[in-house]
């Protein structure tokens, strides 16, 4: 089982989730520094994002877009507001106009997410996102939770499709 | 109830309402049941009118109802609107749980990479 606690605190509003991982926290750290793995995983299937921009560095800015089904685009900022790797990382997530500029009043999500060798070579991945307006929270919502749903079991089935050709 | 029909400002409130300990603080001790502000304001150190704000700033963001009885004011939980911050939580939990299944099956391609 990968994720092996959650939390929902409605009166903090924010959500903690722990997940572990059969990696080492170096490469586990690479999935959220590398912009092409990143990519991989932050949209669900049927709204993935592109990330424009990844300066992962304290301070440096990140801007994404994810794409859905019918081709329009949500756009979305990240500010890395601590960086210590591979250890802690720290931003702040927003949305964006189509000319990047940050919307402001929908809030922004902060998250914190920590990484900690467990087991000799297992990393624990521990993410709190806390959010500022549960209208901020609608919208992120919005962009594609039930197609997402549906993707992710394709894209499972995608997967095990491939894996004959991909194993030795 | 009338938090279906809550205006994008008054969605801030909310957020501005539980941006503050003791008012969160206050939120849970209500929900258990009923309390005069007076009884809320015994549990903390600060003076009648500190709490009698933040219950007032709660009350602005539907998330307590007040109620005048006789003397007392009666504050009590609107569970409707602390309803809608969990069904929210619930549904951004599944977006997470969806990631890291998709961060397992990135890491998984490494071991099938170098058998």
């Amino acid at each position: 089982m990968t994720v092996i606690n959650s939390h929902r605190d409605p009166e903090a509003l924010s959500f903690t989730i722990v997940a572990e991982f059969e990696a080492s926290v170096e490469r586990v750290w690479q999935i959220w520094e590398d912009p092409r793995q990143l990519e991989r995983w932050w949209g669900p299937p049927t709204w993935p994002a592109t990330f424009e921009e990844h300066d992962f560095v304290p301070g440096g800015a990140a801007r994404y877009y994810m794409t859905g089904p019918d081709g329009e685009k949500a756009r979305g900022w990240w500010k890395f507001t601590s960086i210590q790797a591979p250890e802690r990382l720290e931003f702040d997530d927003g949305f964006a106009d189509e000319n990047w500029a940050p919307v402001t009043d929908m809030g922004t999500t902060h998250a914190v997410v920590t990484f900690e060798n467990v087991d000799d070579g297992r990393t624990r991945m521990t993410t709190v996102s806390s959010f500022e307006s549960v209208e901020q929270l609608e919208q992120m919502l919005a962009m594609g939770m039930e197609e997402g749903m549906i993707g992710a079991m394709g894209q499972i089935d995608g997967i095990l499709a491939e894996a004959p050709d991909v194993w030795p | 109830m009338v938090v279906d029909q809550l205006s994008a400002s008054g969605m801030d409130r909310i957020f501005h309402a539980f941006a503050d300990a003791t008012r969160r603080d206050i939120v849970v001790r209500v929900i258990t049941g009923e309390y005069s502000v007076s009884e809320l304001a015994a549990h903390y150190d600060m003076s009648f009118a500190a709490v009698q704000k933040h219950v007032a700033v709660l009350e602005r963001a539907s998330l307590v109802l007040k109620e005048k009885r006789g003397r007392e004011q009666i504050v009590s939980v609107n569970f409707e609107a602390v309803r809608r911050a969990q069904q929210l939580l619930d549904e951004y939990e599944t977006i997470w749980r969806q990631r890291v299944d998709r961060i397992s099956d990135i890491l998984a391609e490494d071991k099938k990479a170098s058998p």
